[in-house]
């Protein structure tokens, strides 16, 4: 570990050998040292005071805690396995590396670990109708799933970028009863479907819950994401120590707005021995301007209710991101992740459009898993590193979506005709 | 800011306050209408800070940021406006609306600094709740800037003293829980409103949000001390814009004859036979 946490961290945030914990965050007003935090209109301000109480509340509440492990369980498919991938070791020569399948979830990717756990809180609040943002449409399908589970109204804002890229996601989100809306402004992505998202939120306060689906936004959203997607690195923990009687020497994760990649580390944060590493989407190459590679090239800024690092300008517009991979496709990344980053505790690297369709080929032929685009990063990342290091380092990336979704776009993109 | 309300009371009026886009759709069109708008009827003066991401607005504000975007905008031309205007005109408040990003990348001290020199007198940043108060409302307030703060339907009498107690200047009340140019408020339901508002502060309150007409605008003036009018200017804006969204000879002579209706509708809404008591 190179640094220590944070002197702003919250003070409780101290393990039993006096070191700090990793995992004290946020405090009380939402931030991760600088980052995080309640940006938002005053209209909403009251409605996240509102959902923080809640949600407190919720977590003390076994019944709560009871009826997400079952939903979890028996209609997730939890716990996801953990697969050591022995052909693609072989084949890379170096690391032993383990998938945490979390592809084999219901819909498909971990966005259900945390509507599941969302969908619930907005029962106990009364709220009759879900809104959410989705930008590979993963979450706008996990959203729209548990939706239909409960009989409840689901609106999801795509931007039409997006909506051309994951034509089969679309379709799904219609066949569960939502309604797609696609958004037009911006650059019709990720970003802008969040933007109109909240718009929504501001106009409908009364009966709508926003389950946004990454690990940002004004807090509790992205303590409440990271929590619910903890299941994946507790499980991971749980299961790595079954197959090898050991801690992992390293975690994989694809990160855009940090969901999955907070699931996999938060729960392995306070274990000095495991080092890190969250791929950024570097699009057709950092250098070219054209990435979604917040923190390698990115700087601190406001977006979206918290401050983290953004993809913007010198006069602190929000620039374009670019990447193959819609669900990656976002100029910022959640609050807890850009301070993992500045206290040195997770290294941030980033992994090409040409690099992750290579990953996915890869995965794909030797391991019989076709990786979703997202993932894809990660195990892009995962054969540029593993052939350096040794035979008995043990890593686990996690391989956080499957890609039937992605099966047009990738034929487009290697110049196949369907 | 607290002499132009006061001259406001002693007239027994409400006043307009205006929203436009600082360099929508270029900076000369922009400055020409600001500078303008005093004669015009404009009482107080909000100009937007272009951003690309408008969280609480309505397509059309949001079309006027990325229109001042594209022309050139950024925040030294917002500055740049208000000390051209300052030049001819000393009196009327100016009160600079917008997002915080533009703000913190800029720098909160110098942005202070340098908003003063220009001849600013207050700030709407609407993704700055009181939680946030330390990061540029307290700065801002030391150093003599004005920090107007919004209350909203969803503002609870629990919560309202947090919101009043970094307001300076006045009160925004945003009438209906939505963005900017969407539904209107029912008038009994704004008064009521204003009504809460007064008993709990001292402030003059503007009303805004779907204020479409000068008879929309005549209504609010009957309850409240300023009635702020944003989308329907800016719309007027928009409507006299050429297909390359380029200004036409009389962009700011149509944006100036609106607010000269709108302006004629708050000043005799108290001397007509009002709608709402």
């Amino acid at each position: 570990m190179s640094q220590s946490p944070s002197a702003t961290q919250s003070p409780a945030a101290k393990l039993p050998d006096g070191r700090n914990s990793y995992r004290g965050g946020p405090d009380e007003h939402g931030h991760f040292g600088i980052f995080g935090g309640r940006y938002v209109a005053e209209t909403l301000m009251p409605l996240i005071l509102e959902l923080e109480k809640a949600y407190t509340a919720a977590k003390a509440d076994p019944a709560y805690g009871a009826e997400l492990a079952y939903y979890l369980e028996h209609y997730a498919g939890h716990p996801s396995p953990l697969f050591y991938a022995d052909r693609l070791t072989k084949h890379l020569g170096g690391a032993k590396i383990y998938f945490k399948r979390d592809e084999l979830n219901h819909t498909g990717s971990h966005k259900i670990n945390n509507t599941l756990g969302q969908i619930l809180l907005a029962r106990r609040m009364g709220k009759t109708r879900i809104i959410a943002e989705t930008g590979a449409g993963q979450h706008g399908v996990a959203t729209a799933t548990v939706c239909a589970l409960f009989g409840l109204k689901c609106v999801v804002y795509m931007g039409e970028v997006d909506i051309e890229r994951q034509q089969p996601n679309v379709f799904r989100m219609k066949l569960l009863g939502a309604e797609v809306i696609p958004v037009k402004s911006g650059s019709r992505t990720l970003k802008d479907a969040m933007n109109e998202a909240l718009r929504d939120w501001v106009t409908n306060v009364a009966d709508t819950f926003y389950l946004i689906g990454t690990a940002a936004g004004p807090h509790p959203y992205p303590m409440m994401v990271r929590d619910f997607q903890s299941i994946i690195g507790t499980e991971a923990r749980g299961q790595i120590l079954k197959a090898e009687g050991r801690l992992p020497d390293s975690l994989v994760a694809c990160v855009g707005g940090g969901s999955n990649a907070i699931g996999l580390l938060f729960p392995f944060l306070d274990d000095p021995t495991v080092q890190m590493f969250a791929v950024e989407a570097a699009g057709k190459g950092v250098e070219t301007g054209m990435h979604a590679a917040s923190i390698t090239a990115g700087s601190p800024g406001v977006l979206h209710g918290n401050r983290t690092y953004l993809l913007q300008d010198d006069d602190g517009q929000i620039t374009e991101a670019h990447s193959i991979s819609a669900g990656l496709d976002y100029p910022g990344i959640g609050p807890e992740h850009a301070w993992l980053h500045d206290v040195g505790r997770v290294n941030y690297v980033s992994a090409t459009d040409a690099e992750a369709l290579e990953a996915l080929q890869l995965c794909s032929k030797l391991e019989g898993i076709i990786p979703a685009l997202e993932p894809a990063h990660a195990l892009g990342y995962v054969i540029k590193a593993a052939p350096k290091l040794p035979k008995d380092h043990i890593m686990v990336m996690n391989m956080c979506g499957r890609g039937d979704k992605d099966v047009f776009a990738v034929a487009g993109y290697l110049g196949v005709k369907l | 800011m607290a002499a132009r309300f006061a001259a406001l009371k002693t007239e027994g009026r409400a006043g307009l306050v205006t929203f436009t886009m600082a360099c929508d759709p270029d900076f000369d069109t922009a400055l020409a209408i600001l500078k303008g708008l005093p004669a015009a009827g404009a009482d107080v003066i909000e100009l937007g800070m272009p951003f690309t991401d408008p969280m609480a607005d309505g397509p059309a504000i949001q079309a006027a940021g990325l229109r001042a975007l594209k022309a050139g905008g950024r925040m030294t031309r917002t500055l740049d406006m208000v000390r051209e205007f300052r030049k001819a005109d000393a009196a009327t408040p100016i009160v600079l609306m917008g997002y915080y990003n533009p703000i913190y990348i800029y720098g909160v001290d110098k942005f202070i600094a340098d908003a003063l020199a220009a001849g600013v007198d207050g700030m709407i940043v609407v993704d700055l709740p009181p939680e946030e108060d330390d990061e540029f409302c307290i700065p801002a307030l030391k150093a003599g800037l004005h920090f107007i703060r919004l209350a909203t339907p969803t503002t609870d009498e629990k919560r309202l003293p947090a919101v009043l107690e970094h307001t300076s200047g006045f009160i925004y009340y945003v009438s209906i829980a939505g963005i900017t140019g969407a539904a209107s408020a029912d008038n009994t339901a704004v008064a009521s409103a204003v009504a809460r508002l007064r008993a709990k502060t001292p402030l003059p309150v503007a009303v805004g949000f779907g204020i479409k007409s000068p008879a929309m605008a005549a209504d609010i003036a009957r309850v409240a001390d300023a009635a702020v009018v944003g989308t329907a200017l800016v719309q007027v804006i928009a409507g006299s814009l050429d297909g390359a969204g380029k200004p036409a000879k009389d962009t700011s002579a149509k944006a100036l004859a609106f607010v000269g209706q709108l302006a004629e509708g708050v000043r005799h809404a108290r001397a007509t036979k009002g709608r709402v008591a």
